[in-house]
């Protein structure tokens, strides 16, 4: 028998509740959106109707060598984006992590703070401004962007190591950056690539969007082909970026979880 | 006593390595169009100084303030709505997927080929929700709807869906499944099983992970503006084009608070669950 005794009314609990149902009902009625009325005839016909324009893809040769080249300043855009901000990252990670002072510290904290919380696209936007239309503006933003992230987990990884290593070296005569070089930097490389390698994967997915504002890849081409309404076009670079999120998946969990293991 | 070496014994390795990096990464240059001179082009330095000029002071009129608090008021609904529709679309689809609520799978039973072929399928119809970016969808979307909000409702629900339906299904399994699995043996149905199995010492998991998509999601929201779904984005995007620096520079400084606020509150939600 259950001797267990019933689990106490929890006013609190059924109060949330309700702040909570109401909100997203809120939600709803402000944007004067009812979810049911997708579900009627009429707008699943519409739907029907516009996907049905996406079919077949187009895959004429001349075209597909077009997307190509775009998947490929793609992946190049975001692999130059995140090794320079790999370099600029570490170099703001030494202020970050307290090593020059704390005024230093808090500057450098700042900044990348307000690297990182500034979305890529909107960094996109002003260096389109500031560079001209193309993938280097594309570059610029992914790699603002990347700095602030980077800088601040390089940083928190500075932090966290010991620093025995590079005191034993200064103690016996190595100057400052000769020590960092051989003391602190063996010991947390490891560390620094596997974070580079997993914003490199975010910024190949960012990459591939970017190009809505104008600053190249495959993003793009979508837009345009969008805007001229060539929906099957459009629908062969959706099915290309697709591939590429998909491959980018693969290879960081075979990388993560695989039997072998480059980065330890 | 030996001097000791004053060389790396690792230079050239190190040096061989470098080399291999830039040859490797000269075709990426040309192909990303790197052109750092570009940035102190005279006219272009002239375009960004004017835009970064006008961002002080901010643009602090009453009439444009009030289209900026609607605007955040847009965001907030859009995420909160999305995470709605995307918790509706999540909740079938793990109930389907997970592989501790599989009934054929306790057992012999004839219909294991074709359930796991099920699954197979809801993992499939996950990756494509989940693959394209949100403001894809956003994109096409508003091609069917129009501008505004619906579409990043939409977009956020089809995106976010798909992430919520993976992430409950491996919060699932790894958590301890042998309630469950002894309420199937006993002949309970799916959704008792995953009631009265699984949910009890998952459900704060579970609310947890979904509080911290809504706080991914008012970012999103923010950012799907940009193809005219609506919100903050959308306020940013017509300024950015009239290249009205003041009103861009508001703008900014009203989303950092936005997401910070977000950050906050979803921090404040899940420390509570904790």
């Amino acid at each position: 028998m259950n001797t267990q005794p019933a689990r106490q009314f929890c006013f609190h609990c059924v109060f949330n509740l309700i702040i909570l149902s109401g909100l997203v009902i809120g939600s709803f009625i402000y944007l004067s959106f009812n979810p049911f009325k997708l579900l009627t005839g009429e707008s699943i016909h519409l739907v029907a109707q516009y996907v049905a324009r996406f079919f077949p893809p187009d895959v004429s040769s001349h075209f597909l060598l077009k997307v190509m080249k775009a998947s490929l300043e793609t992946i190049a855009i975001s692999a130059l984006a995140t090794l320079i901000a790999m370099v600029f990252g570490l170099f703001l990670a030494l202020p970050a992590a307290g090593w020059f002072g704390s005024l230093a510290k808090k500057i450098t904290r700042f900044f990348l703070n307000f690297l990182r919380s500034v979305p890529e696209l909107v960094f996109a936007t002003l260096m389109v401004l500031a560079v001209g239309l193309g993938p280097f503006a594309g570059t610029l933003a992914l790699l603002l962007h990347t700095t602030g992230v980077l800088g601040r987990l390089f940083g928190e990884t500075l932090e966290n190591h010991p620093i025995t290593t590079n005191r034993a070296l200064i103690l016996s005569g190595a100057s400052g950056p000769l020590a960092f070089l051989y003391g602190t930097l063996p010991g947390i490389v490891p560390q620094l690539i596997s974070y580079t390698l997993y914003r490199w994967e975010m910024n190949i997915r960012m990459a591939t969007i970017l190009g809505f504002v104008g600053a190249g890849g495959l993003g793009q081409i979508l837009y345009y082909e969008l805007s001229l309404l060539h929906e099957s076009q459009a629908s062969t670079v959706i099915m290309v970026m697709l591939l590429l999120v998909i491959m980018v998946d693969f290879m960081s969990n075979t990388l993560r979880h695989g039997p072998a293991r480059p980065l330890g | 006593m030996t001097r000791p070496v004053l060389r790396d014994p690792q230079a050239l390795p190190r040096i061989f390595f470098l080399l291999c990096a830039i040859t490797l990464m000269w075709p990426m240059l040309i192909l990303a169009q790197f052109q750092p001179m570009a940035l102190f082009d005279a006219s272009n330095r002239e375009v960004m100084g004017n835009f970064l000029q006008q961002f002080f002071p901010p643009q602090l009129q009453t009439e444009f303030l009030h289209r900026i608090f609607k605007a955040v008021l847009e965001t907030l609904a859009m995420a909160t709505a999305g995470i709605t529709l995307a918790l509706v679309i999540a909740m079938p689809l793990t109930l389907g997927m997970t592989q501790s609520l599989s009934i054929s799978r306790i057992g012999p039973a004839n219909g294991y080929a074709m359930s796991q072929a099920g699954r197979y399928v809801v993992r499939l119809v996950m990756v494509v929700m989940r693959g394209i970016p949100e403001i894809v969808w956003a994109l096409l979307f508003v091609r069917v709807f129009g501008l505004g909000p619906m579409a990043g409702v939409l977009a956020i629900a089809i995106t976010y869906g798909g992430m919520l339906t993976k992430v409950y299904a491996e919060i699932l399994e790894s958590g301890n499944t042998q309630a469950s699995r002894a309420l199937f043996l006993a002949g309970s149905n799916r959704l008792h099983a995953f009631l009265y199995g699984l949910l009890p010492h998952t459900a704060q998991e579970l609310a947890s992970y979904t509080i911290y998509r809504w706080e991914a999601a008012v970012r999103a929201s923010v950012v799907m503006g940009f193809v005219g779904a609506g919100g903050l984005g959308q306020l940013m995007d017509q300024s950015m084009k009239m290249l009205d620096g003041s009103e861009v520079s508001t703008i900014l400084l009203v989303f950092l608070m936005l997401v910070f606020v977000a950050d906050y509150v979803s921090w404040l939600i899940r420390k509570q669950l904790a």
